[in-house]
């Protein structure tokens, strides 16, 4: 079976900074995926590769079997793809619905000409407020985005992300921000979802709920992996709890 | 109708499918656009050059349209480039590089530009009827685009490039398709000026006239086709009625830009929509 996700030998530096350094993994359909490490460790600048904000200098970037390295994000995301955003960015000035319809109509937005000779909006619009329930933001549809408090719009990405049926989800802190109720609910989703099948990778700060969640964690520190496996066993890795620890202390001695 | 009157509404017909072109450009899609003037032109010289080679109408108009379209289409990758003020800056150089260019071509007519264009055989009344025939169209396509899901891309692409790529959207291939269409509709617009007045100069398309078309645009409240049109209308208008605002065009056309920016940043249209929902909650 094809993995769902598979990075090889990616690597970026800006300025002489190797952000990102060889990294190299694979996830498999219906995985999920923690991936953490301590700040400036590379996850950041990873994600963007993967999303397609940022070219690579060498590595590849497979989704679902096909290379996506040289491709755009919205490319990327019709061939299954979908990100949340670490600061979130809901279209403000449409409703809750109409953001989750628009993501929802991925197909009839694929390019200006379909779009422009497609009219009717029904199905997706039950779509997106069957989508709505199942994150639970029924009865905010007609809000504007714009005027939601943050653990909403939080919900509000994912339900984004999942209108546009991906094979793999990756979601950029998605607790970040929310109180311990709201990222106990907001977790609750994510492990829902990826009950039903979806593959889901989690960069997350929130260690105490990546560890309770996620099945295998994968360790970034300085653009490399120094960690994947089960999450008891990777945070009892010698190598790992250096990282964590003497991180701060680490990070000047090499500036 | 008097010969004044026809002419009147001629130039109404005109300029309404200009602004609601460059709405579609600048409005539904974000992209500020301040060379709409151009485009007007270059419709309005192929129209010319091509009546005048083929004694051909319906091949004029075409032609028209169809140079708008390529000028807009190239102009447009400029949009994938820059974004919003560069853009806008660009677009001011494109207007300037048109009339400059115009002006120095000999095949252009140079300075004396095109006169003796051949008639399209309506008349007055029947070019003027053909125009706002062409006026409605493009309020109707308007008004279609607006509620079809390339509608919905555009308000998209205007709010967040980034955010539209998330969920799948080309925002590049939707700017393109925004500046192909509205230049097009400018383009058209040219060539119906062409007959219109069967003479044409470079001065007519000046970044002056851009900036007008763009008054237009805000002041009637960017994104509403109907906002669009009144205030297309009523600019039109106001210098016809009012001697002072013919003498001091660009001083009223400035300041009603300024005080509408200021105090109603949504045009005529968000004013309507305060006047007709007071109770309204955000």
């Amino acid at each position: 079976m094809t993995a769902a996700l598979k990075l090889e030998d990616l690597a970026v530096s800006f300025g002489g900074v190797h952000a990102v350094d060889g990294v190299t993994f694979s996830i498999a359909r219906g995985e999920f995926v923690g991936l953490i490490g301590p700040n400036g460790a590379g996850k950041t600048t990873l994600i963007r590769i993967v999303s397609g904000s940022v070219k690579p200098d060498r590595g590849r970037v497979v989704l679902a079997g096909s290379d996506v390295t040289g491709n755009s994000t919205a490319s990327r995301v019709r061939k299954g793809l979908a990100l949340t955003h670490q600061m979130v960015r809901p279209f403000r000035e449409m409703t809750v619905l109409d953001n989750v319809m628009l993501a929802a109509g991925y197909r009839r937005t694929a390019n200006p000409l379909r779009a422009v000779l497609s009219v009717g909006r029904k199905p997706e619009r039950e779509r997106a407020a069957e989508i709505l329930v199942r994150v639970g933001l029924a009865g905010t549809e007609d809000k504007l985005s714009g005027s939601l408090p943050l653990g909403q719009m939080k919900r509000l990405e994912v339900a984004r992300a999942l209108a546009v049926d991906p094979q793999i989800i990756l979601f950029d802190e998605p607790l970040a921000g929310l109180n311990q109720t709201e990222a106990a609910r907001q977790i609750e989703t994510i492990a829902d979802v990826n009950a039903q099948g979806m593959t889901v990778v989690l960069v997350e700060h929130n260690l105490e709920e990546v560890m309770r969640s996620c099945r295998r964690l994968i360790v970034l520190n300085d653009g490399r992996v120094i960690g994947d496996g089960a999450p008891h066993e990777v945070m009892a890795n010698a190598v790992v709890r250096e990282a964590y620890v003497g991180s701060g202390i680490a990070s000047h001695a090499r500036h | 109708m008097s010969a004044y009157e026809v002419s009147l509404l001629s130039v109404i017909g005109l300029n309404v499918i200009l602004a609601v072109s460059l709405n579609m450009i600048s409005g539904f899609c974000g992209q500020i656009s301040l060379g709409h003037g151009a485009f007007y032109g270059a419709g309005a010289y192929a129209a010319a050059l091509t009546m005048i080679a083929t004694r051909n109408f319906s091949l004029s108009l075409v032609c028209a349209t169809a140079v708008g379209a390529l000028a807009g289409i190239v102009v447009g990758f400029a949009s994938l480039r820059v974004r919003s003020d560069f853009l806008a800056v660009t677009t001011i150089g494109v207007n300037f590089l048109f009339t400059g260019f115009v002006r120095k071509q000999a095949w252009l007519g140079g300075e004396m530009g095109i006169s003796g264009i051949p008639a399209s055989g309506f008349g007055g009344n029947g070019n003027m009827f053909m125009i706002l025939l062409f006026a409605g169209a493009t309020i109707a396509l308007s008004l279609y685009i607006n509620w079809s899901w390339m509608g919905f891309a555009f308000r998209a692409v205007s709010e967040d490039e980034d955010a539209a790529a998330t969920l799948g959207i080309n925002a590049g291939a939707y700017k393109l398709a925004a500046f192909g269409i509205g230049t097009a509709l400018a383009g058209l617009a040219g060539g119906l000026y062409a007959f219109f007045t069967q003479f044409i100069t470079a001065d007519t398309f000046d970044f002056i006239f851009s900036v007008l078309l763009m008054a237009m645009v805000v002041i009637g409240g960017i994104g509403s086709t109907f906002g669009v049109v009144v205030a297309a209308i009523a600019l039109t208008l106001l210098p016809e009625a009012i001697r002072f605002v013919n003498d001091y065009r660009l001083l009223v056309f400035g300041g009603l830009l300024v005080l509408v920016i200021r105090l109603v940043p949504g045009g005529l249209a968000g004013l309507a929509r305060r006047l007709t929902a007071p109770a309204a909650k955000p």
